[in-house]
């Protein structure tokens, strides 16, 4: 079916009706305090600050702003848990609190989801498919290891590291605190957790959860603030273990403080990941992988497909019905059941995608941007691709981190890796081929620690996840996570 | 007027690139034994030096990894061959080098050869046990494996060849690359086991070994972006914190002694590899 076929068809021009779900399923509080010691508490300074939907930029609820006073209130807190409770509770026993939290989870699987949604402007799709369903899945996988540490690899009896300090991003909110939650606590840790400034409302939620699953008092702590926060946290002499994720600039600054101290460290960065289509691929899955790897989470995600490259023979090809396929995405309202593409998480980020795909068209590559229709209220970013893309330009070079697509060619497979190698980053890339002993030759090639071939995007508990390279070091998912959070 | 034969002393010079070039600098610095005889000019490797061994160890990096693991193992194999062989040499000058006597000097050498055969028989088993498969939840096949991180900077290893070989046969082992900078006051010992991997068939830049001042030359490797890992076991507490600073700047892995530590060897061969996971879809 050729394009103006399509359009005329009654596929091309079907219309959905509004599907959204309530947002009063999120049973959202005026206000939330900071989580220490088993009870929340107002911070020291009183202060707060509002949390909004991106969506619309409308008040969702007033979150306590941490400062160090209370950073220390939460190791302290942390600290007298891992002491007294927790390093004398048996794996078995921190086993069965984590499948406890994994089966909360899943209970208000349906209110997380709305909350997320709210909190970080993400189709609930998404947040109901992915990001809550995972995060349960990673208690439970993360539950069965904390009664079998003896077999992990590690030597006998390993020992966990004491009292970890975790801080987290806005992409993922509730996904990225479970990443760092649940090996943390199987590996017999204590947790200190910093949620994002844009997105500290599921957290919140988790800490209810934490609640009703009894776990042991000062077990996790959840201090809510802006980067300040973050680097009282990072400085505080009583944590024996920094996990971040972030970017890679933020990262640097953490592993340059951290460096001389005994402080452990792992890092998951920003990436610029190449997704590579060889001219055998099956066009119709690969298109959907490009668009899943590229606007999955607006974008919004560090091991995005953000670097497309193509074979030459089928670029013409791959570039018209990519444009054709972004033209289809549906942009708008999160909590719409339909909807493809939410809203950017915040103006600050918003800004950060128009100054770079500002540079996108003066340093010359050609533009293609979704015509759909954009809500008044909000940070709104209309899926963009760009073709004739240089390496030398800035939108092939620097994260995006949005809905922003990179188009460069590639004649041999030599080239393709040259070029998906040619960054400072190394967290994932993308391989499209029917031909497997190719697809293993281009894997054993690429610096990258999570590679996908013929799919794009694809999490779970079991597999290990990060980077190589300035996308940081160290995994998490799978027997390589507990590595993190062991003295081994 | 004696007739006894003078010997033929030799200079000790750097190894970049399988070759043995003096310093680009010129400059050499005078190694006395531990008991303050004299042994050696030996050459003062530069800044540029270092970069010019950071480039070849970089160049040479696929080839080494694109090797198969039991070549790899066979190659550090015969290093072992080499070794056993001029077992003499190398205890004398390990001797001169610690001031300690030619019996003891000789177990520190057994020792040392003996980890290169067991650094040797882990080449195409570290796969095997920092890798596996993942049993995810869809239509996948989903496999890990540990490859390297790339160019390994090697510093200042104090004791003069057992923590050497250590320090670069863990990061070559699995397939990266070395720039190692030789004990500033104990080098020969060094230099010696590099002169053995020529005949070892180790590929040229596989490892590369610049002697001279640890306080100058130390802080480029460990600054160099081209550099993803760093060994500094070798140097003090506070030189080390400076360099750990310093290799943050491009998020390189820093591999540090840790106290009351018995065995650090399995720490040090998951310090400077990678895990790379692949999901390929399973389908008809």
């Amino acid at each position: 079916m050729s394009d103006r076929q399509l359009a005329n068809s009654q596929l091309g021009s079907l219309e959905y009706d509004p599907a959204p779900e309530s947002a009063a399923i999120a049973k959202l509080k005026p206000s939330y305090g900071l989580f220490i010691d088993g009870e929340f508490s107002d911070a020291a300074s009183h202060g707060q600050f509002a949390t909004i939907n991106p969506a619309n930029e409308e008040t969702l609820s007033m979150v306590a702003q941490a400062n160090a006073v209370d950073v220390d209130r939460a190791v302290v807190s942390a600290r007298h848990a891992y002491d007294k409770v927790w390093s004398k509770t048996t794996g078995a026993q921190r086993s069965k609190y984590l499948f406890r939290i994994a089966r909360l989870i899943q209970e208000r699987s349906r209110e997380l989801a709305v909350v997320e949604t709210l909190d970080n402007g993400k189709p609930i799709r998404e947040s109901r498919d992915v990001d809550i369903p995972l995060a349960a899945a990673h208690f439970f996988y993360y539950a069965g290891w904390a009664d079998k540490l003896d077999h992990a690899g590690f030597g006998p009896n390993p020992k966990p590291l004491g009292v970890a300090g975790q801080i987290i991003p806005w992409n993922f909110p509730l996904l990225m605190a479970a990443w760092k939650l649940a090996p943390a606590l199987a590996a017999g840790n204590t947790c200190v957790l910093k949620p994002a400034e844009t997105t500290p409302l599921s957290a919140l939620v988790l800490a209810e959860i934490l609640q009703q699953a009894e776990l042991p008092l000062g077990v996790v702590n959840i201090v809510t603030g802006d980067g300040s926060t973050g680097a009282a946290l990072v400085d505080h002499p009583d944590v024996d273990k920094i996990a971040f994720t972030g970017s890679t600039e933020v990262g640097r600054m953490i592993q340059q403080r951290t460096a001389a101290s005994h402080k452990h460290l792992t890092l998951e960065l920003g990436g610029k990941g190449a997704n590579i289509v060889f001219d055998d691929a099956p066009i119709d899955e690969m298109i959907e992988g490009i668009i899943d790897g590229i606007f999955f989470n607006q974008g919004h995600v560090c091991c995005a497909g953000s670097r497309l490259l193509v074979q030459e023979s089928v670029a013409d090809e791959v570039l018209r019905r990519l444009v054709r396929r972004v033209e289809q995405l549906r942009v708008g309202d999160p909590l719409d059941k339909n909807t493809d593409v939410g809203a950017i998480n915040s103006a600050a980020q918003l800004l950060r995608i128009r100054e770079l795909t500002a540079f996108g068209e003066s340093e010359g590559a050609t533009r293609y941007t979704s015509s759909c229709e954009l809500p008044q209220k909000g940070y709104w970013f209309a899926p963009t691709v760009f073709a004739d893309v240089a390496q030398s330009h800035r939108i092939a070079r620097e994260e995006i981190f949005g809905p922003v697509l990179s188009v460069l060619t590639f004649r041999t497979p030599e080239e393709a890796v040259a070029k998906a190698n040619n960054t400072n980053y190394g967290l994932a890339c993308g391989i499209w081929s029917e031909k497997g002993s190719r697809t293993l030759w281009v894997a054993e090639r690429l610096r990258a620690g999570v590679i996908w071939a013929n799919t794009y995007n694809r999490f779970d508990p079991t597999s290990p996840f990060g980077g190589m390279r300035e996308s940081g070091f160290g995994r998490e998912g799978g027997r390589h996570g507990l590595e993190a959070y062991l003295n081994v | 007027m004696s007739d006894a034969r003078l010997d033929v002393r030799k200079t000790y010079k750097l190894l970049i690139n399988g070759a043995y070039p003096r310093s680009e600098s010129g400059r050499s610095y005078e190694v006395t034994s531990a008991k303050g005889a004299f042994l050696a000019n030996v050459a003062q490797g530069s800044r540029k030096d270092v970069r010019d061994a950071v480039s070849a160890a970089r160049a040479a990096q696929a080839k080494w990894w694109n090797a198969t693991a039991y070549n790899r193992g066979q190659v550090i194999y015969r290093l072992a061959e080499m070794a056993e062989s001029r077992r003499d040499e190398l205890a004398e000058h390990v001797a001169l080098a610690e001031g300690v006597n030619v019996r003891t000097s000789q177990k520190k050498v057994s020792a040392s050869i003996d980890r290169i055969v067991w650094y040797a028989g882990w080449t195409d088993k570290v796969a095997q046990v920092l890798g596996g498969t993942n049993p995810v939840a869809g239509p996948f096949f989903n496999f890990s494996i540990p490859v390297p991180s790339g160019v390994v900077g090697v510093v200042g290893v104090q004791e003069s060849l057992e923590g050497f070989v250590d320090a670069i046969m863990a990061p070559l082992c699995v397939g990266n690359t070395v720039v190692a900078l030789a004990s500033e006051t104990r080098p020969t010992p060094a230099v010696l086991l590099g002169e053995m991997t020529s005949a070892s068939d180790f590929p040229a830049g596989v490892l590369n070994i610049v002697t001279g001042l640890t306080s100058e030359l130390a802080p480029v490797l460990a600054a160099h972006e081209d550099v993803d890992g760093l060994d500094i076991c070798g140097v003090t507490r506070d030189a080390a914190d400076e360099l750990a600073v310093l290799g943050a700047g491009s998020i390189k892995r820093v591999f540090r002694p840790r106290e009351n530590e018995t065995d650090s060897s399995l720490r040090r061969l998951r310090a400077f590899v990678e895990t790379s996971t692949v999901w390929h879809t399973i389908g008809q």
